[in-house]
């Protein structure tokens, strides 16, 4: 294939510096405020600081922090557990029922487009709003659950957000209802995307609609399968909006993203550890991100 | 077998949605419907009842105590500009990757899309000192500092949000023919043109569609807004929210108004744009 793109050899000496430009300005944009404070939280996940006096105030205590993250802090194993359960139901339930919505809303039929803003309504919904609808569905004496199921006297009431073993599940209920939209329009942009003779193709040769999905679709949806597990594991490490709305991430509800916060504001303020427990979370999307970005761009020069 | 002319499948998948629709508009209905009952009303006969009166006092009430036309303008002060910076960004950026072929396309890809997808926690207690430590002028700021400064937050969702848009952006104008910007060149037309005239038009589609996920992104942040703004005089709706909730007592019909009437801006402009929305969101085809 002829490449479309134009070579930089033939422009003028003022059209390759607006290039430059356009390209420059917002690459140093992101670069100063992503990039350097990303290298920053590094740095600084080797030092002991309190985050107020000057950077000569700064102790480096080498690896200090992660010993004592993994050693000597008890809310760090919860925490991991939380985001790996988190992990495990927004692969299960918004990723099947995503895809499953979208292949049906795909088809020609009627009402599709009522059904697809239904399903995509709680993505326009914050998760800090939703955090405080929380309340509405799972308050003790006065949420619907606890009313519709008859456990609103003293005796018999269910905690939902108190109790540390069920308020994770209360709000994770929530979080895949928002997820499940957001995952199956962007299965349902791919599947737009699928050939559409390459189905008809499929049916010709007599292939069943479980075949045709297995051996042609899901195959052809390669591309959007990549983001929606990226996306999946990004919303995992970054889930902190509903918690801290509904009890800032304690008492069953900690998550890495919460432990950063507890220990970079607050009272006890722990620079140097709450940036070693940011480095922890940085190192693990990079990880996934790195060999995604590899595979995407890869097949491209 | 067919009943009215639908066959037996058709009709157990519309069974199917419709049960699934039902229970999606749960919370959302039964905060419309909390909203709409007096606390009194609420208190005497419980959550889960009928009867008592109906009327939108918890919308107004919630409305003036939270002071909600004063946070819906930070809100609308932030989100605007930032969102049609990082537009304007995105697209230049997506404009020199897509249509040129120089050395640095696939490390600027990575750049931005990368920086997009870390978490927020992980930058921001060196943000928060960069933040601080850039002085501004007093007419861009009145803390005179990036931090606690509508400036500083819009600058954070523009650089936090460009690598989603570059990512898009360039996967649309890919699919662009060449010929196209090759006219204008035998024209001599500037690339500012080329970019300008002839390629932004035709990316219509996919700017109506990021358009709709980062008015709703930018709307709806919580963290950036909490961590980066102190004076809660200038903190946007989503994170003033929580003046309605008491110290020690929560009146959840008023809760469920603030919650609703915060939603309505994010829902005008998704059914607004809806129609592009799925067009424009190309994430990579598997044509050709």
């Amino acid at each position: 294939m002829a490449d479309k793109r134009a070579k930089l050899r033939k422009l003028t000496g003022r059209d390759k510096a607006v290039l430059t430009a356009m390209a420059g300005i917002p690459a140093l944009l992101t670069t100063a405020l992503i990039w350097v404070p990303a290298l920053g939280s590094i740095v600084l996940s080797f030092s002991k600081w309190n985050g107020i006096g000057g950077f000569d105030q700064i102790q480096w205590i080498g690896g200090k922090n992660y010993y004592n993250i993994t050693h000597g802090y008890p809310p760090f194993g919860p925490a991991w557990h939380h985001n790996l359960i988190w992990f495990a139901v927004f692969v299960l339930v918004p990723v099947p029922l995503g895809l499953y919505l979208a292949t049906q809303l795909d088809k020609r039929i009627a009402a599709s487009r009522i059904y697809q803003n239904i399903f995509f309504l709680p993505v326009v919904l914050s998760l800090a709003l939703v955090g405080f609808m929380v309340e509405l569905i799972y308050a003790p004496e006065q949420g619907l659950i606890n009313n519709l199921t008859g456990h609103t006297k003293p005796g018999n009431l269910v905690d939902w957000i108190g109790n540390p073993h069920l308020n994770l599940f209360a709000v994770l209920t929530l979080a895949v209802w928002r997820q499940t939209g957001y995952v199956m329009i962007l299965w349902l942009a791919g599947l737009k995307a699928v050939d559409p003779a390459l189905r008809e193709a499929a049916a010709l040769d007599g292939a069943n609609e479980w075949q045709t999905f297995r051996r042609v679709v899901l195959p052809a949806l390669r591309p959007v399968t990549i983001v929606v597990t990226v996306i999946t594991v990004v919303e995992t490490l970054r889930a902190f909006d509903i918690v801290y709305v509904v009890n800032r991430g304690k008492n069953g509800l900690e998550l890495l993203s919460t432990l950063i916060t507890d220990n970079i504001v607050g009272e006890a303020i722990r620079v140097g550890f709450g940036s070693a427990l940011a480095s922890i979370l940085l190192v693990v999307s990079v990880l996934v991100i790195v060999p995604y970005l590899i595979v995407t761009f890869r097949k491209e020069d | 077998m067919r009943i009215l002319g639908v066959r037996p499948a058709r009709l157990s998948l519309h069974a199917f949605l419709i049960l699934t629709s039902l229970v999606w508009l749960v919370p959302v209905v039964w905060a419309l419907y909390t909203a709409l009952r007096p606390f009194a009303d609420t208190a005497k006969h419980g959550y889960v009842s009928f009867g008592g009166s109906y009327d939108v006092k918890n919308f107004t009430d919630a409305w003036s105590q939270a002071d909600m036309m004063h946070f819906f303008l930070n809100t609308f002060v932030i989100t605007v500009p930032a969102l049609v910076i990082t537009l304007f960004f995105a697209s230049m950026a997506a404009f020199v990757i897509a249509r040129f072929r120089w050395r640095y396309n696939v490390a600027l890809l990575v750049l931005f899309t990368a920086g997009n997808l870390l978490p927020q926690q992980a930058i921001i207690t060196p943000l928060f000192r960069i933040y601080t430590t850039i002085k501004v002028p007093n007419w861009m700021s009145d803390s005179g500092e990036l931090y606690d400064s509508t400036l500083g937050l819009i600058l954070i969702h523009v650089a936090f949000q460009t690598g989603f848009c570059v990512f898009v952006m360039s996967n649309y104008m890919k699919t662009i023919p060449g010929e196209i910007s090759e006219a204008a060149v035998v024209d001599g037309a500037s690339v500012f043109r080329q970019y300008w005239q002839l390629t932004l038009p035709l990316c219509r589609p996919v700017l109506a569609a990021l358009a709709t996920l980062e008015f709703t992104w930018i709307y709806n942040d919580f963290y950036w807004a909490t961590a980066l703004i102190s004076t809660g005089d200038k903190r946007p709706i989503t994170a003033a929210l929580a003046n309605l909730q008491g110290e020690f007592f929560v009146n959840n019909n008023l809760v469920a108004a603030g919650s609703l009437l915060v939603a309505v801006p994010t829902l005008i402009v998704f059914f607004a744009l809806q129609r592009h929305f799925i067009a424009g969101l190309t994430l990579g085809s598997s044509k050709g």
